[in-house]
């Protein structure tokens, strides 16, 4: 069930579901924990063999994985542990400092 | 009204609730055995065993499981049931608050025992005086048929889309629960009718709408929205509660309110009293009344909600009132929590009668009619001299 | 059923991002890897204790879990979830529900070995058909890193600090999983987040449990644990290389080792990279206790070993 909860801060008591419950599954997408970030995955296209070891091992679901290749990172959920670095058995993956990288994008 | 094809038997109170329970033919009962109340899961376990109900059995290893479970069941939005004493209810504690809170119109008998220590398994009604405040209703019986008759209108109020609260049916240990006593039995499909359909707010089951149930509020702070909400909920209990019991009423030739008087309107003096002890109370009162005595009193069956306003206006022209408690607050001279709660009430109105608080029966001490005659003499010499001596009194303590 | 990355990336995301556990986490990397497990076209209900999982994808107005989810309180997640699997069990008997359902816990050390231990007891005697998965971090790490019935012998913990009368934690920590498995459920198993097909291999197999399934999945946490975030992984490889945490399966009563450990390594190589462990490095009389730590270990190995058949 879609549910808009834009203005919720604002309701009054009588708005809110009862018993607090969530009727929209997985609406935690909805909160982006990228910013979390102070470390940044650079994943090489070049390097990767798509051997899909950092998907299994992400504690965030932020490996995108399309048609069984490793597409790309989702940097909007992504926190930056470095687990697909430390992990990727071809280096594919640099962390790279979060505020160069803004910097870099902002330029 | 006529009723037809009544059903006249002799039951216990458990087996009146076992047979209420049957009838309902709940989805789920998980239980757990416990003094007095075991017999109630022994019997409708016995009944599951035979085939009677649909019900599937949880035989948990403590109450904390059985509310658990049950919450479990209920939030899958099928109808679930349990029943508990004493300790068991104090072991369920938590998931008390939990079951409100999820706004899961679960129905509890609670067979009212003493709480430990020293341990006691006879009746007062601490345990559930305690749960007062856990946003369940909680309905007073007097005796079998009507713990057997609370226990039915307990799922109709429990289950009313503006309600959605657990209830609790109360009915004193031993007295009512292991007391053979006439009562008539409504018919299987009246019943089944009556109660209709199950009706929970929400369902785990329900695989277009996967939800989410027992979220953490400790982040945005909404808890204080969702506990108004609970409050609004039991205010609106009151209406559901005298609609079911008009309704039951049309079914049974017994209806109910939140409470019940006898000889109220020209008494200048009464008591109020919850549970087992209204029929000593209300023999004593006929006796007091047949020597001219202008008696009166009044049987609490509602205690949450708590019809303040309306106990003030059947008791504002009193003289005198005494509130009987079969359970104290320990509040240091404050009196029971029924005393509390009608003080409490009576905080707004100017008329009002003196009141006396008697707290009796605790642990399961017996509450004679003698008992009842010396708070009576009491009363009339508050009447006589238009003051209360002493507030808080513990009747039949040993001194 | 396939164990292939390739396949599993097919497979839907049950839990979602936008969940608040640290970066890092051990705990989500288990759920994924489980849930991976999972056989299409079941639908699905979930249930966490209260805990750091919990606390951190359920956060009032979001969730993460695109399924049918319920916590209720800390100890009593598999009495909970009874409930869920006996009003399934009471409405598929009336033909009131015609779906497939799977139920599965997901729970903390805390949670299992400790305060819920009697409700998931109680649970497997009954034989609920539940998956019940135990993220072990050996520690209370929600409220903050406090030892539990998990916690390996030395550790330190906030309520077993090391000082000048004590080297952390003093007792050797429960074996749950054999406790677990003394209830003669179908299948039981020990997995770590490292062996990842491993443990997608359990939970397959755990689902298709015909009564209750219990998986021990090690989940190491970096607060709790003091190792750099992006060690997870490599911590708890390093507790499987040490048989600090074996791995095996008991399979209707019949054990079966299913890492293979090529050459056991010393337990030290694993309480090394791990800062709970430190002080024990640091004073000449903690000696006693690294050995004894490695005697625990050893024991626990060879008693595996001869479970499995394989002295």
């Amino acid at each position: 069930m879609k549910w808009d909860i834009s203005d919720i801060k604002n309701w009054s008591w009588d708005k809110h579901p009862r018993g607090a419950i969530i009727s929209e599954p997985g609406n935690s997408e909805k909160f982006k924990t990228g910013g979390w970030r102070s470390l940044r995955p650079i994943h090489d296209q070049e390097k990767c063999v798509h051997c899909l070891t950092c998907f299994i091992f992400c504690p965030d679901s932020s490996i995108k994985v399309e048609d069984e290749k490793m597409k790309e990172i989702d940097l909007e959920f992504c926190k930056g542990c470095g687990i697909c670095a430390e992990e990727c058995p071809k280096d594919a993956i640099e962390m790279i400092d979060e505020m160069k990288a803004l910097d870099e994008e902002n330029k | 009204m006529a009723i037809e094809n009544k059903s006249t038997v002799a039951y216990v109170g458990t087996d009146a609730v076992a047979e209420a329970m049957r009838q309902i033919n709940p989805d789920v009962v998980a239980a757990y055995p416990i003094t007095p109340q075991t017999a109630i899961v022994e019997t409708f376990s016995t009944m599951a065993a035979n085939g009677l109900v649909d019900t599937e059995m949880v035989n948990v290893e403590s109450e904390h499981s059985a509310m658990s479970a049950t919450i479990g069941a209920s939030a899958s939005g099928s109808r679930a049931m349990t029943c508990t004493s004493s300790q068991g209810l104090g072991l369920m504690w938590e998931t008390l608050y939990i079951a409100s809170g999820l706004r899961l119109p679960i129905v509890m008998p609670n067979v009212n025992r003493a709480l430990s220590a020293p341990i006691n398994i006879h009746c007062d009604h601490s345990d559930s005086m305690g749960a007062r405040d856990s946003g369940w209703i909680q309905l007073f019986s007097e005796n079998a048929q009507e713990a057997y008759d609370n226990t039915i209108q307990a799922i109709k109020i429990a289950e009313n889309s503006n309600v959605y609260l657990p209830v609790m049916v109360l009915l004193d240990g031993f007295i009512i629960s292991h007391a053979i006593e006439r009562m008539e039995l409504l018919e299987d499909n009246k019943v089944k009718d009556f109660v209709g359909e199950v009706n929970t707010p929400y369902s785990l089951l329900d695989p277009n709408n996967p939800v989410t149930v027992g979220s953490f509020d400790g982040l945005y702070g909404y808890y204080f929205e969702f506990k108004k909400q609970q409050e609004e909920a039991m205010k609106n209990s009151f209406s559901v509660i005298k609609e079911v019991g008009e309704d039951f009423g049309k079914l049974s030739g017994r209806s109910y309110e939140f409470f019940e008087t006898e000889y109220m309107e020209d008494a200048e003096f009464g008591f109020l009293v919850l549970g087992s002890a209204a029929g000593t109370v209300r023999h004593h009162v006929k006796c007091l009344r047949e020597n001219g005595i202008p008696a009166g009193m009044i049987k609490l069956r509602t205690y949450r909600p708590f019809p303040g306003k309306e106990l003030v206006e059947a008791t504002s022209h009193l003289k005198a009132l005494a509130v009987m408690d079969r359970s104290d607050t320990f509040a240091g001279g404050m009196g029971g929590p029924v005393f509390m709660d009608l003080r409490s009430a009576y905080y707004d109105y100017d008329k009002k009668p003196l009141m006396t608080n008697y707290i009796y029966g605790l642990g399961g001490r017996d509450l004679s009619v003698e008992l009842v005659q010396q708070a009576t003499e009491e009363m009339q010499d508050i009447v006589r001299n238009g003051e209360v001596k002493q507030t808080v009194n513990y009747l039949g303590l040993k001194e | 059923m396939s164990t292939r990355l390739k396949d599993l990336s097919k497979k839907d995301e049950i839990l979602k991002g936008g969940h608040r556990l640290c970066a890092g986490c051990g705990a989500s990397i288990a759920v994924r890897q489980i849930l991976k497990g999972l056989p299409d076209d079941v639908e699905l209900v979930v249930s966490n204790p209260t805990g750091c999982l919990e606390v951190s994808t359920t956060i009032y107005p979001y969730t993460s879990w695109n399924c049918s989810y319920i916590h209720s309180a800390f100890e009593n997640v598999a009495s909970t979830l009874s409930g869920v699997e006996s009003a399934y069990r009471s409405l598929k008997k009336q033909g009131k529900t015609d779906k497939d359902y799977r139920f599965v816990v997901f729970a903390g050390d805390g949670g299992t070995y400790d305060i819920g231990f009697q409700a998931l007891s109680g649970a497997l005697e009954r034989n609920h058909r539940m998956v019940y998965v135990c993220y072990n971090n050996e520690a209370y790490m929600n409220t903050g890193i406090q030892r539990s019935g998990a916690t390996l012998k030395g550790a330190w913990t906030t309520t077993s600090p090391h000082g000048e009368e004590s080297y952390g934690k003093a007792e050797n920590r429960k074996d749950l999983t054999s406790i677990v498995a003394a209830h003669d459920i179908p299948y039981v198993a020990q997995a770590s987040i490292s062996n990842w097909r491993d443990a997608v291999k359990k939970a397959q197999k755990a689902f298709e449990a015909d009564g209750p399934a219990f998986i021990n999945i090690l989940s190491p946490c970096h607060r709790g644990w003091r190792y750099p975030m992006e060690q997870t992984v490599e911590v708890a490889k390093k507790a499987v290389e040490t048989c600090a945490w074996p791995l095996y399966e008991v399979e209707n009563g019949e054990y079966n080792l299913t890492g293979k450990v090529k050459e056991k390594k010393p337990v030290e190589e694993y309480l090394k990279m791990q800062g709970r462990f430190a002080h024990l490095f640091k004073k000449e009389e903690n000696k006693e206790v690294l050995d004894s730590i490695q005697q625990y270990i050893d024991e626990k190995w060879e008693r595996i070993k001869y479970l499995a058949g394989e002295e």
